[in-house]
């Protein structure tokens, strides 16, 4: 199924339409969105008809030192495109974004994943703790300053 | 696994927080116990009874019975679980060991093939497996994960040998090792095992209460005089 990537300036104007003030900036094919409005651009990518993002492939994190970015993967499969939305959280320490599994129930154990390796935590996952390692585990193994 | 998981409101993770917390004492009491390797198994016997003719007749028999019919665990962890399986199917045959009967109970089985990497979050479990297989028993470590880390070697959540919780008498090097290589092994321990002799052995503690032994002398400030993990004489 080819599967054509939304570019990001397209993406970020059906944003700023349907979450207003929740487009921080865009670049090719990503779009950067406002931390608090997360779960708004969720409910919004997937309820509206001509996004219709059904899917979520992923989410990751990515650690910049300064700050750390949460990636999006998104696919629909009935308009066969996909998108990428990323967050950006400054600091270091008790870093939350609000969570995506009222929106795809799929994102249960990949932000439990997140918070495990790279220590961001989703505020109203139902489930919110390690997945991986065990309790007890001091740190977050995939930080750049882990060792 | 005493905690339980309490009836009150709120999300899943604060009511099961105890039994989390339990395991992950466990796991890292047994991360923080086992920084050597363990012996390899070895019974010795007392030297009047060394040669005794109808002894080393019988032990030749029991042995020859013993290596004729073992039976491993179903127990793969990662890759080298799928050469393991394919060792066990009719290209390999492993049924010509009379070892066919993967048991999916470790009171079954004589034989652990550890095949794969060992997370210390999974230690616990191979531990118990172990300690629920029924004497005399044997463990084969299938590749490097297993023997040493591998790859892995230095990370923060492997094991840098299973023979770090439990001991080991046979290592097959590869990565994963082919069928070949496994079935090579298996012909070790055989040899291994008509070795064994079945007179003067005592009953050996689980592993599990051996490891805290091996600590609590450790901090004691004993030095490292290397205790014989076996429990033996």
């Amino acid at each position: 199924m080819p599967v054509r990537a939304l570019t990001g300036e397209d993406l970020a104007q059906r944003l700023s339409e349907g979450v207003p003030a929740s487009v921080e900036r865009w670049e090719d094919e990503v779009v950067w969105v406002d931390p608090s409005k997360v779960e708004h651009v969720a409910r919004f990518l997937r309820d509206d008809s001509s996004l219709d993002f059904q899917f979520l492939n992923a989410i990751s994190a990515i650690d910049f030192i300064e700050y750390f970015d949460v990636v999006y993967h998104l696919t629909s499969f009935r308009l066969k495109h996909s998108a990428v939305i990323k967050t950006r959280v400054h600091g270091r320490e008790s870093l939350s974004v609000p969570s995506v599994y009222h929106v795809w129930q799929g994102a249960d154990f990949q932000e439990r994943e997140v918070w495990d390796l790279m220590g961001v935590q989703f505020d109203g996952h139902p489930n919110m703790k390690r997945i991986m390692l065990w309790e007890g585990f001091e740190g977050h193994p995939l930080r750049k300053d882990f060792l | 696994m005493s905690a339980e998981i309490s009836n009150t409101d709120g999300p899943l993770n604060s009511r099961t927080w105890e039994i989390d917390r339990e395991e992950g004492r466990t796991v890292q009491g047994l991360k923080d116990a086992s920084i050597e390797p363990l012996a390899e198994p070895f019974i010795q016997v007392p030297d009047d009874l060394q040669g005794n003719l109808v002894v080393t007749s019988v032990d030749a028999l029991i042995n020859w019975s013993r290596k004729a019919a073992l039976w491993p665990v179903t127990f793969g962890l990662a890759c080298c679980a799928f050469e393991m399986i394919a060792t066990a199917m009719g290209r390999f045959d492993i049924a010509r060991f009379g070892m066919e009967a993967f048991r999916a109970s470790p009171r079954q089985a004589d034989l652990m093939i550890v095949a794969g990497t060992v997370t210390w979050k999974m230690a616990p479990a191979i531990q118990r497996i172990y300690d629920q297989m029924a004497d005399p028993k044997w463990v084969i470590s299938m590749g490097v994960c297993a023997t040493s880390g591998g790859p892995y070697y230095g990370s923060y959540s492997v094991v840098p040998g299973v023979d770090h919780i439990i001991p080991v008498d046979v290592y097959v090097p590869g990565c994963p090792p082919r069928p070949d290589a496994l079935l090579f092994g298996i012909m070790e321990l055989h040899e291994k095992i008509k070795k064994y002799r079945n007179i003067g052995k005592s009953a050996r503690p689980p592993i599990s209460e051996q490891v805290t032994r091996q600590t609590t002398q450790l901090d004691d400030g004993v030095p490292g005089s290397p205790t014989n993990s076996q429990g033996n004489p």
